[in-house]
């Protein structure tokens, strides 16, 4: 703003346009030169004025968030794979892992995209339309009884919790080959136990009718 | 791009697509232009996540791309878009449009093409068939040809448009931009098409699509997994692939403001003087192209013909209406010659009627800012300072018959919060202080585009505010999905009652009373972020009539 810089000589408060004018008054209380930013939360003087209620901006809310809830389902939602923390382990190659990040979970039109964005296009969804023409599909819930059952009694029966998870995984493992499918069940086991004999892959199935007939004599755990 | 834009667009960035396409948009809204390499190294992200996050961006119409700087031979840069971003915020506003105009299928189908950026024409009518299928009752089904009349009637009234074809790239010789055809390969580097460039932008494709919509059953789900999935191959081969849809924004606008001036003409005057502004809007819909100064114009007697039929007005009571709308200050209509019993023309763009309109509407908000920023007596000084455009200290407090001293005050609040600027006229050529008017004045460009980054601050705040609430509670609203998911299993497999009321009690009454207050500041925010965006909208539109004179 011309007029503002100080004008010669040097006096306090000494501007180069007559404050008069401006309608400042001689030797009148200014309010005080603010020397920090101003705080965060400032005191407000006057109430805000209401939110608009109504039919439509209720239904324009209820939209917003549908939306924002859908948009979090697509595949446009973006999530960087997960960095495993532990050990790598051989049960990996069988389980679904999750978003990967070389991967891209829907197929775009590729004409329209530079040639250098070219992504594979995730696997599960290839596989899946033609897997599940050919295999027939287990439904899901029984396995998972028949596993709980299966669990169920093998601990109430046996005591080698190993020998037991060792049995399933052998049979799981095969229907998994078999299918190439994740399942969240095995995921939930698998952690739960959290020891490396559950990882072992290797099973001879000996050690099941020995180990038992040792501890028939002691109490039944 | 401001730091208040580029923030508002990362935040809204990451509630739709995440945070590693919020890391990818920011920094490309910050650096301009820039290739996959540079992008990848300067954000640390693996070069994959890059890639797919530059997928979703252009999918959804947000980033650009075209051939490097350097000429057709150097690396594809890409462009991100600000403003494309910030539409984002009107997502809803759009959505509730196309169903007051178009009913539930129209909704539906605006909601699917906004949600995957741009799809095909069978894409969208399979999918909106089936959600509807889904709402209705068993054994009813919805039929294509009801979605593909919508779909027309969208596409008809140009709310939907083609995507524009996507410039050809890489070969230098015989690659030419699609909308400038004659020019040589050198100006392959030019701005990417429009969609507006294309001929066809608003030409449906031929194809049939007989069929009705699929209700997804969760007890025979494989089954109709693989029904689903066969379909989705099929459709492959409906005989429009490569012809995607796009929601045209622009169009939207139009219609927003076209409502602002019938609901300001309404306030003003009458209920049927609005009907009739309505009316001449609705026939000039199509035939004015969005920059046009004038809407082409309309004949009394085509006026009278396309009335509605429940105002049924007599014809010189019509011409009483319209002599008194162009006689209005505001200029609303405009008379422009006399043959068929006179025509008429709605002014739509800068001088004088849309800018007159759109600053009034401007000066409204700003008023109303005023008022709610410092109390009703400053925005009382606002506004007579925008009636009389320049006033001295003395003139303002007669004016607005506020005492001295406090008219002093808020004239210094507003000048140090810069709605108000203070404007020197010399009296003297040597610009002597003394022998100087001062007067203060509203700069109305400026003032707006102020108002306009403080709402891009206040739509951010409210986000993060929003966002900080739902990790505050997030323990509390985990458990309650959790309990909700096992209540509804608990239900669809038929349990007891009191099975139902002991898992309901894993929620305590404290936690339910927090749960609710949760809620309700949520939708408070939402809701307050959904008002904001329409004083940006008003401020937008207005400053850039300004621009294009």
């Amino acid at each position: 703003m011309a007029g503002l810089g100080r004008g010669r000589g040097r006096g306090k408060g000494y501007m180069s346009f007559s404050i008069e004018a401006v309608g400042i008054g001689k030797g009148e209380n200014l309010p005080p030169s603010i020397l920090q930013p101003t705080p965060l939360f400032p005191p407000m003087e006057h109430k805000p004025v209401p939110l608009v209620m109504g039919e439509e901006a209720e239904y324009m809310l209820a939209l917003k968030q549908e939306f924002r809830g859908n948009m979090k389902t697509l595949p446009f939602y973006v999530r960087p794979a997960v960095s495993k923390k532990d050990v790598e382990r051989y049960s990996d190659k069988y389980q679904n892992s999750g978003p990967s990040d070389n991967t891209i979970e829907w197929n775009p039109d590729w004409k329209r995209l530079p040639k250098e964005l070219r992504i594979r296009v995730k696997k599960a969804l290839k596989e899946n339309t033609s897997l599940s023409l050919d295999t027939p599909v287990d439904p899901k819930p029984s396995k998972k009884t028949r596993v709980d059952k299966e669990e169920i009694i093998h601990k109430l029966e046996t005591l080698e919790e190993e020998v037991t998870s060792d049995e399933e995984e052998g049979e799981k493992k095969k229907q998994e080959e078999e299918q190439q499918d994740g399942e969240e069940e095995y995921d939930e086991e698998e952690f739960e136990e959290e020891t490396d004999y559950i990882m072992s892959y290797f099973d001879n199935g000996e050690e099941f009718g020995g180990d038992s007939d040792d501890n028939m004599d002691e109490a039944i755990y | 791009m401001t730091a208040q834009e580029v923030r508002l667009c990362g935040l809204l960035l990451q509630e739709h697509f995440g945070e590693v396409v919020e890391r990818i948009g920011t920094h490309l809204l910050r650096g301009g232009a820039q290739n996959l390499r540079t992008i990848a190294n300067e954000t640390n992200t693996p070069l994959d996540l890059v890639k797919k996050s530059l997928c979703v961006l252009v999918q959804h119409g947000a980033c650009e791309f075209g051939s490097g700087r350097r000429g057709p031979g150097s690396p594809v840069e890409y462009r991100a878009s600000c403003e494309r971003v910030l539409r984002v915020l009107r997502y809803p506003r759009y959505i509730y449009t196309a169903k007051t105009l178009y009913g539930d299928t129209g909704e539906l189908i605006v909601e699917e093409v906004l949600q995957r950026g741009h799809m095909t024409m069978s894409n969208t009518v399979k999918t909106v068939a089936d959600r509807l299928t889904h709402n209705m009752e068993e054994g009813r089904s919805m039929e294509y040809s009801e979605v593909v009349s919508a779909f027309s009637k969208l596409v008809e009234t140009h709310f939907l448009q083609r995507c524009p074809p996507v410039a050809e790239m890489g070969t230098a010789a015989t690659s030419t931009n699609p909308a400038t055809p004659g020019t040589p390969a050198a100006s392959a580097s030019t701005a990417p098409p429009t969609a507006e460039s294309n001929p066809d932008c608003y030409k449906l494709p031929h194809v049939t699509l007989i069929g009705r919509g699929k209700r997804r059953r969760s007890s025979d789900d494989s089954e109709e997994q693989r029904g689903g999935k066969k379909a989705k191959m099929d459709s492959e081969s409906c005989g429009d692939e490569g012809i995607y849809w796009q929601v045209n924004f622009e169009r939207f606008h139009q219609h927003f403001r076209d409502q602002a001036i019938i609901s300001a003409v309404a306030s003003k005057l009458d209920q049927t003087s609005s009907e009739i502004v309505r009316t001449m809007l609705r026939m000039s819909e199509v035939t004015t192209t969005q920059t046009a100064a004038y809407t082409q114009p309309l004949s009394a007697n085509e006026i009278f013909r396309s009335l509605p039929p429940n105002y049924s007005i007599s014809r010189p009571i019509l011409d009483q209406y319209l002599s008194l709308l162009v006689d209005d200050p505001m200029e609303f209509v405009g008379k422009s010659g006399d043959s068929g019993g006179g025509m008429y023309v709605i002014s739509k763009e800068p001088w004088p009627t849309w800018r007159e309109l759109h600053w009034s509407l401007w000066y409204r908000r700003g008023w109303c800012v005023c008022q709610s920023w410092f109390g009703s007596r400053s925005a009382r000084i606002f506004r007579l300072l925008l009636r009389k455009r320049h006033l001295e200290q003395k003139q303002v407090e007669d004016f607005a018959m506020i005492p001295a001293k406090e008219a002093k005050d808020m004239l210094y609040t507003l000048l140090s919060e810069n709605l108000v600027q203070l404007q020197e006229i010399p009296k003297t050529p040597d610009h002597a202080p003394s022998r100087t008017f001062y007067l203060y004045t509203v700069n109305q460009l400026p003032t707006a585009r102020l108002l306009l980054q403080h709402c891009y601050k206040t739509v951010a705040n409210l986000i993060e505010r929003r966002l900080f609430e739902t990790k505050e509670n997030k323990r509390l609203l985990e458990k309650s999905q959790r309990i909700e998911a096992i209540l509804a299993s608990l239900q669809a497999s038929g349990a007891e009652p009191e099975q139902l009321t002991e898992v309901e009690e894993m929620i305590t009454a404290p936690e339910r009373q927090q749960l609710e207050a949760l809620r309700h500041h949520i939708n408070k925010l939402d809701s307050t972020e959904n008002q904001v965006d329409e004083t940006v909208f008003l401020l937008e539109s207005y400053i850039f009539s300004t621009k294009t004179k």
